[in-house]
């Protein structure tokens, strides 16, 4: 697809009423789950695009009208997408389905991207969502009484996979190689996506977390949101820096046409899959606008950028046989600085570092002692006879 | 581990003994000169509503909800059973229209609700216990464990009662899934280290006393429906359900009044 043969919706036309923005909820009984997981990864890239546009304004004064206008959009389109989430999903519930996305779009892309060491940097993230969706499970099943299959509805197994406790590694560890200026466009809309995926579970944890009034699990949600934080360094960091500012955005609007485009394709709830299509129409009106402002401030064409066009679309199915690939053959696994190491060799400032952070205790450990995921609840296990 | 010794019992174990009078600090009198002031302002800027039943009838609130509720769908649908076993089709040619699947979706509500009394037990022995250590209870804890392996025998008459019909006992019901809306409060006071087991036992009481209801209901649509092995177990349920509700209410009681003289 050429994204610049678009025009979208003009930006003074885009427009919510609050009726819009507070729509009807999907259903948490009878919608796919994976209508739920572009639910989360659509919010997500949202709240990531209203981040960066944040931040541009506090440098780039002769765009901070142009910002203003379109983050406004972005905060709107933000807010309708996150309302469609039901509020009869607990917390911990929509926290399990928020790892769903990381292991689910974290493993698609991974099949997808053709750079050797960014596949592997996916792979490797995407067995430390594994293990949190785990732990999380745990935590659902022995704090509310719940089965995380019935948010995870049989696409994604609750299996242990690299162990949390032993993921804190120190910031120099989490660090990336940066993606080089003849990155694929493919590959830059993978990285922003998953990094804004990222950043969600970090933000959303630490909203959540203090909520909870039970122990363990304002103790689990401190650890999992350092977690999050973890990851947000790692996938941030593959980004290439030197770029300007309006290149940064401009990749930025592209990644939400494509992922509005591909929800558009996948979504089987007809009411929903209107709303992807209104957006990925919204967003092709903001690339336009962001392609004209590169024009007139840097004299460039957007469209060298933008070559050669849109990937394939985003998959939204279950990526279990990869998954299960993945983690017998590299659960074992450990980053130090960039690259990765066999379980012995990981640093002695990562080593130390997390001794000192799991010294009082280990929640992750200890909320999943013995925890084998059984439909129904581990209380629906028939007991040894006495 | 030792049950003593859980991430429950150490955070229970740091909190204040008393729940005497100290310096609340939410109340309009705390600072009587900002009430005069903030009243007399706030009465200066936004005129009263005439008539006053007005503001009580929240007309604007209420017109928003209509809309919405005239348009909502429901919270999502009943799964019917894969396989329509004599059970389900005795419940259906019994029942009036629709009814069997309601059946359908308070067993599952029910289901939920004693996994959800599994967890909540637990946490309300993992109170006692770092409680027992240094106060006097007006229970044993091993009481609270009896009450616990009962609810999760209340789980399995649900869960047994579901497959005799033919549903699929792993699912969520409609009913199930609202119920754990209503929970969610009770796990939050029973999990938090500074509620006291006065406050614990009122909040687990409201959970006994909703379940005790329930199962007096789901005896009665076993009954009409034919179902007389599931209305034993469901009696059975019912009448643990009416034992729990006592002991807790006695509980309560002595810890507000004070033991009983007798």
């Amino acid at each position: 697809m050429d994204l610049l043969a678009h025009t979208g919706v003009p930006l003074e036309d885009q427009m919510l009423t609050w009726r819009e923005m507070a729509g009807k909820p999907i259903s948490k009984l009878d919608d796919d789950a994976f209508t739920r997981v572009r639910v989360i990864l659509m919010n997500a890239l949202e709240l990531d695009a209203m981040r960066l546009q944040d931040s541009g304004a506090r440098n780039e004064a002769d765009l901070r009208l142009s910002l203003a206008c379109v983050r406004r959009i972005e905060q709107h389109q933000a807010t309708a997408v996150s309302w469609m989430l039901s509020a009869d999903h607990s917390a911990l519930e929509a926290t399990v389905a928020c790892e769903q996305v990381a292991v689910e779009l974290t493993a698609a892309i991974a099949q997808h991207e053709q750079d050797p060491y960014l596949a592997q940097v996916y792979r490797f993230g995407l067995l430390e969502n594994l293990d949190r969706l785990y732990r999380y499970a745990a935590l659902l099943d022995r704090l509310e009484g719940k089965d995380a299959n019935n948010i995870l509805q049989g696409y994604t197994d609750i299996v242990p996979g690299r162990p949390t406790p032993e993921t804190h590694r120190a910031p120099r560890d989490d660090l990336r190689r940066p993606s080089g200026p003849k990155a694929r466009l493919a590959s830059r809309l993978h990285m922003i996506l998953v990094a804004a995926a990222a950043l969600r579970a970090r933000d959303y944890y630490m909203t959540v977390g203090p909520a909870f009034a039970d122990p363990v699990a304002r103790e689990l949600y401190a650890e999992i949101a350092s977690c999050g934080e973890q990851h947000a360094t790692q996938y941030g960091t593959l980004l290439a820096p030197g770029r300007t500012f309006l290149e940064n955005w401009l990749l930025h609007e592209a990644a939400e046409v494509y992922a509005y485009l591909s929800c558009a394709q996948s979504e089987s709830n007809p009411r929903i899959r209107a709303v992807w299509e209104r957006f990925c129409d919204y967003e092709l009106g903001q690339l336009q606008h962001v392609g004209e402002l590169m024009r007139r401030h840097e004299h460039r064409d957007p469209a060298e950028l933008l070559a050669p066009g849109l990937p394939a679309p985003l998959e939204f199915r279950n990526q279990r046989d990869f998954v299960r690939d993945v983690l017998s053959e590299e659960v074992h696994l450990r980053a130090r600085d960039s690259g990765f190491v066999d379980r012995g060799g990981e640093s002695a400032e990562s080593l130390d570092y997390r001794r000192r952070v799991n010294a009082d205790g280990s929640p992750s450990t200890q909320v999943a002692q013995s925890y084998h995921w059984t439909a129904g609840t581990e209380l629906n296990r028939p007991r040894p006879p006495s | 581990m030792n049950a003593a010794d859980t991430p429950v019992s150490r955070f229970v174990r740091r909190r204040p003994r008393s729940g005497a009078a100290g310096f609340n600090r939410t109340g309009a009198q705390t600072s009587p000169l900002a009430l005069r002031s903030m009243q007399s302002y706030a009465d200066e800027q936004v005129a009263l509503p005439t008539p006053i039943a007005d503001s009580a009838a929240g007309k604007g609130i209420a017109a928003m909800r209509l809309a919405y509720v005239r348009d909502a769908g429901e919270v999502g649908s009943v799964p019917m059973p894969g396989a329509i076993t004599g059970a389900f089709a005795l419940c259906a040619t019994r029942l009036a229209g629709g009814a069997a699947e309601l059946l359908v979706d308070k067993l599952g509500e029910r289901l939920a609700w004693e996994r959800s009394s599994v967890r909540l037990y637990q946490a309300l022995i993992d109170k006692a216990t770092a409680l027992a250590a240094s106060t006097a209870l007006p229970l044993e804890v091993e009481e609270l464990r009896q009450l616990r392996d009962e609810a999760l025998e209340h789980m399995h008459i649900a869960t047994s009662a579901l497959d005799s019909l033919g549903a699929d006992s792993s699912a969520l019901t409609p009913s199930a899934a609202i119920s754990a809306l209503v929970t969610h409060g009770i796990t939050q006071v029973l999990t938090d280290p500074r509620t006291t087991l006065h406050q614990c036992l009122e909040a687990i009481l409201t959970v006994e006393l909703a379940d005790e209801a329930s199962w007096e209901l789901l005896m009665r649509l076993a009954e009409a429906a034919g179902q007389d092995e599931l209305l034993f177990h469901f009696h059975r349920a019912f009448r643990h359900e009416h034992t729990h509700v006592r002991k807790l209410k006695r509980w309560r009681d002595e810890l507000v009044l004070g033991a009983p003289d007798h």
